[in-house]
């Protein structure tokens, strides 16, 4: 049970962290917070106490297994994670070369 | 149901998002070399897109529902591809929209230096949003929504200018939020049923019975794909992203994207998955008629004429949520004929608004006027868009307002038809100020030399607008039988849509 609380807490620092800084890069590392805390939840969804890896062979009865699928998903998800951040990066680099600054309050062409 | 006599059945659907994707590889690793290819071989990547769909139409029409299982694995173990009516519908509505968009591209897009890494992009994004229609599984359907969202994200920031950048990390923030509910949704949904195919967790659920979970799982859903759909609580990065984007994206995202990932979505999931409950459907309402007055409200204030039409397309959508929600087979038929007309006429507008750029260089409506003297076909398409999407009879926008206002009063919700009727009004006020400031009135000064826009730019408006114009014959008995009535049934259908999937598989 703690373990998802802990999950909870990291899923909430990262909202935080999206919505209160003011700066772009602490933004990006927000939301990288909060994928973390989405994947880790979703590979504890997997998780059994005392559970073996998922490898049938003969002979051989497992009682309780790991669920992989869920690793599985969260490797692509992780993988997912990585391009949306490459190119908000990228992003970020490009804004800071038109505005000479990471503050998303002086970031204000647009309105509203 | 003999298949073995027609395996094109089989094997029609990953063409759907192999089609797209191989060409986006081909365009972006020959494109820079050979001059002309990105644009032939995109148009005909388009156009194959959009005969398959028609095709896709006989097909569920002959077939109903055809499985294509990836891999060979059966269904819950693989995972499947779902061609039913709604899919077909909806793949029409998209590759019919992309298609006359690749080809308004041709000429618009010589203003910009690197066309392939557009074709490139434009591809990938045609590929996400036809994978998140033909997919069966709920991960897979993930997946995809990202591939669509992420080049959505670098076309909106196309231009690589101040406004392009500060609305692409905004659009971007709140789309990776999205995304992130949607993940913990299918997360939380995995936990409840083992399953991700969603047949299965249809039938799962329906074996379980209610639970908090499934109520938990429905609000994040709705808060991803509402955010994806831009309803209005979660529409900020909207009336920013969409008129940063060069005028042919701008039409595809207002037109088909935010329909593919959000609305779409949102319909099969709620319906033939969770199971349409009367509390989600009244939220649903609810989301769509604030969309509907909010957006209507403020597009009347926007002096930027692409400013307009995307907080216009966030009212639009309110009624397609609003129709939809409403769960009766009427309020369901008149929103998808809503959503479908709304996709032909927003394009069109964006398309107008981009060929007023690309003569006059300005989108401030307060600096054009008298423009249809100088640019006749984008001036009378324009008022045709205009015109239907205001609700202007015969034009196709009218019967499809009259329908969502016929099952609003036909399911007693009388308050809620009487705000549809005003909303229709409020847009026809913002459309009328769109035509009088921008199109009849005086010629100004400064915008004499202006030209009319290239002839493949033309085309396409023209033909969007005559599909505006007789949009509404959809409506005739035959035709509505066979394309909005079957795509409404599925969703009617509910939770047998797992039956329905098992049953085609033996």
């Amino acid at each position: 049970m703690m373990i998802y609380l802990m999950c909870l807490i990291l899923f909430c620092v990262g909202v935080y962290c999206i919505l209160v800084k003011k700066n772009l890069i602490k933004i990006i590392i927000g939301i990288g917070i909060v994928e973390y805390a989405v994947n880790l939840f979703f590979v504890l969804v997997g998780y059994r106490v005392q559970g073996r890896a998922p490898i049938l062979a003969q002979d051989q009865v497992i009682q309780n297994m790991v669920d992989p699928l869920p690793q599985a998903l969260v490797l692509t998800a992780i993988v997912i994670g990585l391009a949306v951040t490459a190119l908000i990066v990228a992003i970020a680099m490009r804004l800071y070369e038109k505005y000479g600054t990471f503050d998303i309050t002086k970031i204000r062409k647009l309105r509203g | 149901m003999n298949l073995a006599a027609f395996p094109i059945t089989h094997h029609l659907l990953p063409f759907f998002v192999a089609i797209p994707l191989g060409s986006a590889f081909l365009v972006s690793l020959l494109g820079k070399k050979l001059k002309g290819f990105p644009d032939t071989f995109s148009n005909l990547a388009t156009f194959s897109l959009f005969s398959l769909s028609l095709f896709s139409l006989l097909l569920t029409k002959r077939f109903g529902t055809v499985v294509y299982k990836v891999g060979g694995w059966i269904p819950p173990i693989g995972i499947c591809m779902v061609l039913d009516s709604l899919t077909s519908f909806m793949l029409v509505t998209i590759n019919l929209v992309a298609f006359l968009v690749t080809i308004y591209s041709i000429g618009y897009m010589e203003r910009y230096t690197a066309k392939w890494k557009f074709y490139t992009l434009f591809l990938l994004m045609l590929a996400g949003m036809n994978g998140v229609i033909v997919t069966g599984d709920m991960f897979n359907l993930f997946v995809f929504l990202e591939i669509a969202s992420i080049s959505s994200y670098a076309l909106v920031a196309f231009g690589v200018e101040h406004e392009e950048l500060e609305a692409s990390f905004k659009y971007m923030v709140m789309g990776i939020m999205a995304s992130l509910f949607i993940l913990l949704g299918i997360a939380f949904l995995y936990s409840l049923t083992s399953t991700l195919n969603m047949a299965d967790i249809s039938r799962t659920l329906a074996r379980i019975g209610n639970n908090q979970t499934v109520f938990f799982v429905a609000a994040l859903f709705l808060m991803g794909f509402g955010l994806k759909a831009a309803l209005v609580p979660f529409h900020a990065w909207l009336p920013d992203a969409h008129p940063s984007a060069p005028a042919p994206i701008s039409a595809m995202l207002s037109g088909v994207l935010i329909k593919a990932l959000g609305v779409y979505a949102l319909a099969r999931i709620f319906f033939n998955v969770l199971g349409m409950t009367a509390i989600s459907s009244s939220i649903l309402m609810v989301l769509g008629i604030i969309s509907m007055v909010l957006g209507g409200l403020l597009a009347l204030g926007q002096e930027d004429i692409k400013r307009l039409f995307a907080y216009s397309s966030i009212s639009q959508i309110g009624y397609v949520v609003f129709a939809i929600g409403m769960g009766t087979p009427l309020g369901i038929l008149a929103g998808l004929f809503h959503l479908f007309n709304h996709a032909i006429f927003k394009s069109l507008l964006f398309l107008n608004s981009g060929s007023i750029e690309y003569a006059t260089g300005t989108r401030d409506l307060r600096k054009m006027g008298g423009l249809t003297s100088k640019m006749p076909v984008t001036g009378y398409s324009s008022l045709v868009g205009s015109m239907s999407i205001s609700g202007i009879p015969p034009l196709s926008g009218f019967w499809s307002k009259l329908l969502i206002i016929l099952a609003a009063i036909e399911a007693k919700h009388f308050i809620f038809a009487s705000i549809a009727v005003l909303v229709s009004i409020l847009t026809l006020a913002y459309y009328l100020k769109v035509q009088k400031l921008a199109f009849f009135g005086e010629l100004k000064d400064s915008l004499k030399g202006i030209k009319e826009v290239p002839l493949t730019m033309k085309l396409s408006m023209i033909a969007l607008s005559i599909i505006c114009i007789f949009g509404g014959l959809l409506l005739i008995p035959g035709v509505q039988r066979n394309f909005l009535n079957l795509a409404t049934e599925v969703l009617i259908n509910g939770n047998n849509y797992a039956q329905v999937i098992f049953g085609s598989i033996k």
